[in-house]
């Protein structure tokens, strides 16, 4: 990696801020921490770092709050949601809030690794409970309106399966005889359709996301 | 307890009395001299009786103000019904023999009225009931079952209040022949209730508000109080035993997780009924094998169905699969299961060495039998096979007959 890239963490627990800094060891610069809202997007603007490690709940607000705050004075920054939320609404409003992945907190530290520099290289980053709720909202009955946005391809769909059991990337591109490049694409594609599409499912999710 | 109540609650006291403690508890309770609720009980004695029907009348209604403990109180309050049906033949007998002997002492014009009063009298002490209720309420948990039988006797005393007054309007309007009598009396009655409300009417308010205001705390406690007993019962459970097993990795790990699953579970809601629903059924499985095994078992679900014997069958096989990976995968199981128009799959995975299913001894009757033998006699298939080059998955596959459908 020639440029060390730089990390923000925004969670309210200094424990847990402190366990994923272990996890992510020395190969990344972590420039700063947030424990709030107000915080994180003070610290966000000011170091303007490369990917942000962001938590779901936070004191103030939620992750929606520095998403919004943010994402249009650093644009380059990419936003990866890590929670211990598995409540669909919330997953499906932080990464509609713009978010590029999501993982949980129980990932280990290589996956956290590679999941940052995923993030970081502008793909998107799909832990297998993201997977299954993108087929769950994507797969119920026709949308209202039957544009592409709101259709999942059949390739697309296949990644999100293989995804959703449990496979990386490098084994999805091997099942599918497919190149890691290629289904980063699709992933990516999945995501957008994610963040854009107003199917009915995910409109509700949004909508219903209650706040613990 | 009586020292919190704001104002003396109407009750006949047994000391410092003439007759029957009724005049001097009514003083109390309105804050007025002694002396002159005594002189308006004698004063409205002569004004054809009423003073004393409504002394009766009180007399019947109002409780003893006992200085002993909640039992003597409740078998008082027990005791107020036969009271008042005891009382309310007695008056009506009077009143019949009275006016069969055509002594009219109680006139026409007052039997309506003393009903009316009685009516009142009652629901007044209803509103006072229902106040101290909710004040006892407030002091402990323990008396909500009292209270809550109390309220439903109240409830009958409350209507029973009411119904008198009506009565007594009807009476009022019946008795009256020609029609200027039939509107004075009517003008009377409405001015009767008309003063019954005015008087009643802020303290049913105040009695409504406290009442409403000690309900929205009770709630926001009992909430609180089952949030600290969920996390004393789990959470703080789990943490002593983490102490305990401190040097045991694979313990503590096993102690987290299944603690981590459980609250999520409590905060999250869970998906639904697992002796109905599939996913419930595969989630609760997943938990129980974590807990059995010390893995980490990740499961996904799209979509669900209710359990019936076929699907029960894919349930069991997952089990098989999930507790063969979670003895041989090396900690880490994905399972993914998918609800489908036609079929209902279902993926465990694993990150172990894998393993080769026609090497496996025919006497380990484990992953031949229970999975592959289970789904094959239900209509079903399963697939085993090293996935992605590392690793071992189980692929179960179930259809779902159309007819089953429906």
């Amino acid at each position: 990696m020639s440029q060390r890239l730089r990390i923000v963490l925004v969670d309210d627990h200094a424990m847990v801020r402190a366990g994923v800094r272990a996890e992510l060891g020395d190969e990344f610069d972590i420039v700063g921490e947030a424990a709030d809202v107000d915080e994180a997007i003070r610290v966000i603007t000011a170091a303007q770092p490369d990917v942000v490690l962001l938590d779901v709940h936070l004191p103030g607000g939620d992750a929606r709050a520095v998403l919004d705050a943010c994402l249009p004075q650093v644009p380059a920054t990419r936003f990866l949601a890590l929670s211990v939320s598995d409540a669909p609404e919330d997953v499906v409003a932080t990464v509609r809030g713009g978010a590029r992945g999501y993982v949980t907190k129980a990932i280990d530290g290589p996956d956290l690794r590679e999941a940052v520099r995923r993030i970081a290289d502008g793909d998107a980053v799909f832990s297998p409970r993201l997977a299954g709720f993108v087929l769950d909202a994507f797969s119920g009955g026709p949308a209202e309106k039957d544009d592409e946005i709101d259709r999942l391809s059949p390739r697309e769909q296949e990644v999100m399966r293989l995804i959703a059991r449990g496979y990386t990337y490098r084994e999805v591109a091997s099942e599918l005889v497919l190149s890691i490049k290629t289904v980063e694409t699709h992933v990516s594609a999945v995501l957008r359709k994610l963040q854009l599409s107003d199917r009915r499912e995910l409109a509700k999710w949004a909508a219903g996301r209650r706040i613990v | 307890m009586s020292t919190t109540i704001p104002a003396p609650r109407a009750a006949r006291p047994v000391t410092g009395r003439w007759v029957a403690g009724v005049a001097a508890g009514l003083a109390r309770h309105l804050r007025l001299p002694l002396w002159l609720v005594r002189v308006a009980f004698v004063a409205l004695a002569f004004a054809g009786g009423i003073g004393i029907v409504l002394y009766a009348a009180f007399w019947a209604v109002l409780p003893l103000d006992a200085p002993g403990d909640e039992a003597d109180v409740a078998a008082a309050r027990s005791s107020d019904t036969a009271r008042l049906l005891a009382l309310a033949a007695v008056v009506v007998g009077i009143g019949l023999l009275l006016t069969a002997l055509g002594v009219e002492i109680v006139s026409g014009a007052v039997i309506p009225l003393i009903v009316a009063v009685f009516g009142a009298a009652l629901i007044w002490r209803q509103t006072d009931d229902e106040q101290r209720d909710t004040w006892s309420r407030a002091a402990g948990r323990a008396a909500r079952h009292t209270a809550g039988t109390a309220a439903s006797a109240g409830r009958w005393r409350l209507a029973t209040g009411i119904g008198l007054v009506v009565l007594a309007l009807v009476a009022l309007v019946a008795s009256r022949t020609s029609p200027a009598e039939a509107l004075q009396g009517l003008a009377l009655a409405l001015l009767l209730v008309g003063g019954v409300a005015l008087v009643g009417f802020p303290w049913l308010y105040r009695a409504w508000r406290d009442a409403s205001e000690q309900r929205r705390a009770l709630i926001r406690s009992e909430e609180r109080a089952e949030i600290a007993a969920h996390v004393h019962d789990s959470v703080l459970q789990t943490l002593t035993l983490i102490q305990r097993f401190a040097s045991d990795p694979a313990e503590v790990t096993r102690l987290a997780r299944t603690e981590e699953r459980q609250l999520r579970s409590w905060l999250y809601a869970p998906t639904g009924d697992p002796d109905r629903t599939l996913a419930a059924a595969l989630e609760r499985d997943a938990a129980t094998i974590e807990a059995d095994y010390g893995a980490s078992i990740d499961v996904v679900t799209v979509g669900d169905a209710a359990l019936d014997a076929r699907l029960g069958a894919l349930v069991a096989a997952a089990r098989e699969a999930m507790v063969n990976a979670a003895k041989h995968g090396g900690g880490s199981v994905s399972l993914y299961a998918e609800f489908l128009a036609d079929s209902a799959e279902v993926f465990v995975r694993d990150r172990g060495g894998g393993f080769d299913l026609d090497a496996v001894p025919d006497d380990r009757l484990g992953i031949r039998e229970s999975i592959v033998g289970r789904m094959e006699r239900n209509g079903g298939t399963a697939t085993v096979r090293s996935a992605g080059g590392q690793g071992t998955e189980v692929h179960l596959r179930m259809p779902r007959r159309v007819q089953e459908a429906t």
